[in-house]
C-alpha cells in the first residue's frame, strides 16, 4: 500500500539555528501513530513543519503527501489536500465566531457552498459528543476559553473538516480526566468511523487507551531516533526518554567522528 | 506572496465620476466676493450673510492647526467651494437627472431607502439634488429636510437660534471656512416623545473635482424622542486635493435619545476636516457609530458635552489607514452634569504605511460628581511599515470620577494567519478574517447593509496585493 504520508529526511531551520535534523517516517492511510520525546524535542515543529508553518524553513528534505510533493505548499493548499493540525496552543481571533469559523472553513475546503441544514446537525452532534455546551459556536474563537476548551474546539474542528490525516499536539494536556475520556471517544470516531489517520504527539497514555496505535516515534533534540510499535509507549511511561537521549548523544558523537 | 503591497485600491465601486460640464461653480480661492456670490446663489436671509461675512474674517484671523497630521497639502486658493449641479432638488428619484440618479443608484441609496429608511436625503457637490421622508414620518410630526429650506421655512427661528452655535465659527480655522461657505445638508427635528422607528438617512457626495463640500447637518431630538440617524459620504478619486469641512450640530434633549451612525468613504485625495459635536442634556442618550476610510488626511474627533445630570454618551468607532493616508480620529467627551457616563470603543487598523492616530479628550468638569467614563482603544497594524498611535488626554477636576482607559497596539499576529490556513483558508480571506473580526465589535453597531458596506470596504483595503 502506498504511503499517505511520506517525510523523507527533513531538516527545519529558524533563524537561531537547526531544530529539525533529518527526520524521516511514513504513515500509511487510516494508520495511527504515536511522536515521543522530551520537552523541547522539536515535536511541535514537526507537525507545524509538516502544515506548512511560514516560521520554519525547510532546509533539506521532503514531505509527500498521497505521494504529492507538498514541502513547499501552503497551509491551506495542505488542508484542503487532506492533512490538519490540532495546535498545541490554539490561537484567540476575537470577533470571529467559531460556527462562522467553521462555516467558512468548510466552504473554503470543499469549494462548495455550504449545506446549513445538514452542517447544523452535524456541528450539533459534534459538540455533543464532544460535551460542549452549544452556547461555544457563537462565542468568539478560541477567545475566553479555557486550556480544556480550546483542546476540545480543535477536536470539533477535526471532527468537521474530517481530514484524511490529523496532527494531534498533546491534545490531552490540560484536560481533566473526564475531558480526556470525552475527547478520546470523539478522536476514537474520527479514526474507526472516518478512518482517518493519525500522528498524536502526547507525553500521556490516557488519550491513547481507546485506540488502536500501529507505531510510536520517538524524537530527541530534532532527531527521530527509534520507530517501534504500540509497546514502546509503555516502555517510555516506565523507563522516561533517558536511554534515547544518550542514544542520540552517541548518534551525534558518531557522526562528529565521521565528520 | 505580497499581500501587504497595496496598488491603487480598486475602488471602482465608488469611482466613477459624472460630467460637470453644464454645473455651476464659484471661481477657485476664497475672498470676500466669493462668500457674497455663494449667499446670494442661495437667496440667504441677511442674518445669515453676515454670519458668512463674519466667520470669514474669522477664518482669516486662525491660523491652520499645528499639532496634527499635515495639510500642507491643502490649498484653498485651488478649492472650489460652491459647485451646484443643473437641476433643483427634487421628491422624486424620477425627476433627478439621469446621471445624478444613476450616481446614487449605484451607491445603493433609492434602494435602501425603499428597503429600510424613513426618510432619504442626497447632496450631490454643494447642494441636496433629493429629499424624501415617508408619509408616516411626516405624519408624526417629524420634519427632515434640507438645510436651505430650515432656513426660511416654518423652523426658520429655530435654525437661527441653534446654528453653529454647539460648534461656534472661532472654535478652529476650518469650523470658521464652513460657517462661510456651507451649503447643503440637512435638519431634522423631532417633536417631543416621537419615536422615530427606522432610520433617516443623509448621503453626501462629491463629485466635482478640486471642490470643497461644507454641509451643515442639525438635529434637535426633542424631549423622550428617539431618533437613528445615518451620515455616508463618498466621492470618486482625482489627482488633486478635495476638501471636505462639514459641520454637525446634535442636541439630544431630556430624556430623549440620539444614534448617529456615519460611513466616511472618502476618495484619497480628500482633505477631511469634519466638525461634529452633540449637547446631551438630563438623562438622555447620545451614540455615535463612525468608521472612517479613505481619505487622504482626515481630523475628525465627534465631541460630546454631556450637559445633564445622568447623561450617558457611548462612542463606537473604526478608522482604516491605507497607502499614502494620515487619519488622526477619536472622540472627546465633556462631562458637566452630575453621575454622567461615557464610554469610547475605538478600533484603529493601518496597512502599507498608513498612519492611525487614536487621539481622545476625557474632561470632567468641576461639580460633574459622580461622574464614569471608560475609553477602550485597540489598534491593528498589518506590517512594519504602518503606524498607529495613541494620544489619551484625559483632565478630571472631581475626586470621585470613576475613569479607566485601556489601550492595545498590536501587529496581525502570523501565527493566527497560519492557524486559519490550517484550516484551508487562503491567505487573503484569513487576513480579511481577521480583520474583520477585530472591527466586528463597530460594524455590529451598523444596520445590516451597513455592517455589510463596512465588510466590503474593509476587503478593498485589503486586496490588491
Ligand atoms: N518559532 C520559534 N522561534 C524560536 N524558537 C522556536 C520556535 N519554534 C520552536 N522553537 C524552539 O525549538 C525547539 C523545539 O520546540 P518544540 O517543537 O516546541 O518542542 P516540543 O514540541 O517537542 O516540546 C525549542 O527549543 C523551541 O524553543
Ligand atoms: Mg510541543
Amino acid at each position: 500500500m502506498e504511503n499517505l504520508l511520506e517525510v523523507k529526511n527533513l531538516s527545519a531551520d529558524i533563524e537561531e539555528g537547526r531544530i529539525l535534523h533529518g527526520v524521516s517516517l511514513s504513515l500509511r492511510d487510516g494508520e495511527t501513530h504515536v511522536l515521543m520525546g522530551p520537552n523541547g524535542a522539536g515535536k511541535s515543529t514537526l507537525g507545524h513543519v509538516l502544515m506548512g508553518n511560514p516560521v520554519y524553513h525547510v532546509t533539506g528534505g521532503q514531505v509527500l503527501f498521497n505521494g504529492e510533493d507538498v514541502t513547499d505548499y501552503s497551509a491551506d493548499k495542505r488542508a484542503k489536500l487532506g492533512m490538519f493540525l490540532s495546535f498545541q496552543n490554539p490561537l484567540e481571533v476575537p470577533g470571529l465566531t467559531l460556527e462562522s469559523f467553521l462555516r467558512n472553513a468548510i466552504r473554503e475546503k470543499t469549494g462548495q457552498p455550504l449545506k446549513i441544514f445538514t452542517f447544523k446537525k452535524e456541528l450539533e452532534a459534534a459538540m455533543e459528543l464532544l460535551q460542549m455546551d452549544e452556547s461555544y459556536a457563537t462565542r468568539d474563537l478560541n477567545v475566553g476559553f479555557s486550556g480544556g476548551e480550546k483542546k476540545k474546539a480543535e477536536i470539533l474542528q477535526l471532527m468537521m473538516l474530517k481530514p484524511q490525516l490529523a496532527i494531534l499536539d498533546e491534545t490531552d494536556s490540560g484536560l481533566d480526566v473526564d475531558a480526556v475520556r470525552t475527547v478520546s471517544e470523539s478522536i476514537r470516531k474520527y479514526q474507526q468511523q472516518m478512518k482517518g489517520a493519525l500522528l498524536i504527539i502526547t507525553h500521556s497514555t490516557r488519550i491513547l487507551e481507546s485506540l488502536h496505535v500501529d507505531y510510536t516515534h520517538i524524537l530527541v533534540r530534532g532527531h527521530l531516533v527509534r520507530t517501534g510499535d504500540a509497546s514502546l509507549v509503555e516502555e517510555i511511561n516506565e523507563h522516561g526518554f533517558e536511554k534515547y537521549i544518550e542514544e542520540e548523544q552517541k548518534q551525534e558523537q558518531a557522526a562528529g567522528e565521521v565528520r | 506572496m505580497n499581500e501587504q503591497d497595496v496598488r491603487d485600491i480598486d475602488r471602482s465601486l465608488y469611482d466613477f465620476k459624472d460630467d460637470e460640464s453644464d454645473f455651476y461653480r464659484i471661481r477657485e480661492g476664497l475672498t470676500r466676493e466669493t462668500v457674497l456670490q455663494i449667499s446670494e446663489e442661495k437667496h440667504d436671509p441677511a442674518w445669515m450673510r453676515d454670519f458668512r461675512l463674519r466667520s470669514l474674517e474669522i477664518y482669516e484671523a486662525l491660523s491652520v492647526p499645528q499639532w496634527g497630521p499635515s495639510i500642507e497639502g491643502l490649498n484653498m486658493e485651488n478649492i472650489a467651494t460652491y459647485v451646484r449641479a443643473n437641476t433643483d432638488m427634487k421628491g422624486s428619484w424620477d425627476e433627478v437627472p439621469e446621471d445624478i440618479k444613476n450616481t446614487f443608484e449605484k451607491l445603493g441609496i433609492p434602494q435602501a431607502e425603499r428597503e429600510s429608511l424613513a426618510g432619504v436625503g442626497a447632496q450631490y457637490d454643494s447642494e441636496l439634488v433629493y429629499h424624501n421622508v415617508k408619509d408616516e414620518v411626516a405624519a408624526q410630526g417629524v420634519v427632515y429636510t434640507d438645510m436651505e429650506s430650515a432656513l426660511t421655512g416654518d423652523y426658520a427661528d429655530m435654525v437661527r437660534e441653534y446654528f453653529m452655535k454647539l460648534v461656534p465659527p472661532t472654535d478652529h480655522k476650518f469650523a470658521a471656512l464652513h460657517g462661510a461657505v456651507w451649503s447643503g445638508g440637512s435638519f431634522v427635528y423631532v417633536p417631543k416623545g416621537v419615536k422615530v422607528d427606522i432610520p433617516l438617512q443623509s448621503y453626501f457626495r462629491l463629485n466635482a473635482k478640486g471642490a470643497g463640500q461644507f454641509e451643515h447637518t442639525l438635529i434637535i431630538v426633542d424631549e423622550g424622542a428617539d431618533l437613528h440617524f445615518i451620515e455616508g459620504c463618498s466621492a470618486p478619486k482625482y489627482n488633486i486635493a478635495n476638501l471636505h469641512a462639514g459641520c454637525v450640530e446634535l442636541y439630544v434633549k431630556k430624556n430623549a435619545r440620539l444614534r448617529y451612525s456615519t460611513i466616511e468613504n472618502w476618495s484619497k485625495n480628500m482633505y477631511n476636516l469634519n466638525t461634529k459635536r452633540a449637547l446631551v442634556e438630563e438623562n438622555a442618550r447620545m451614540e455615535w457609530v463612525s468608521g472612517s476610510f479613505g481619505s487622504h488626511t482626515s481630523y475628525l474627533y465627534p465631541t460630546t458635552i454631556l450637559k445633564g445630570d445622568r447623561s450617558h454618551c457611548e462612542f463606537t468607532g473604526i478608522t482604516f489607514a491605507g497607502e499614502g493616508q494620515n487619519l488622526d480620529t477619536g472622540a472627546k467627551m465633556i462631562h458637566t452634569g452630575k453621575r454622567t457616563s461615557s464610554y469610547i470603543n475605538s478600533k484603529s487598523i493601518s496597512k502599507s504605511g498608513g498612519v492611525s492616530t487614536y487621539r481622545s479628550s476625557i474632561f470632567i468638569a468641576k461639580g460633574a460628581t459622580g461622574a464614569k467614563s471608560s475609553v477602550d482603544c485597540a489598534s491593528l497594524m498589518l506590517d512594519d511599515i504602518s503606524r498607529s498611535d495613541t494620544i489619551p488626554a484625559m483632565d478630571v477636576r472631581t475626586n470621585d470620577a470613576d475613569v479607566g482607559h485601556e489601550a492595545k497596539i498590536g501587529r496581525i499576529s502570523d501565527e493566527a494567519i497560519f492557524y486559519l490556513m490550517s484550516r484551508g483558508i487562503s491567505e487573503s480571506e484569513a487576513r480579511a478574517m481577521i480583520v474583520s473580526g477585530f472591527a466586528s465589535p463597530v460594524s455590529k453597531e451598523l444596520p445590516l447593509e451597513y455592517a455589510a458596506e463596512m465588510n466590503n470596504l474593509i476587503k478593498l483595503e485589503l486586496e490588491n496585493g
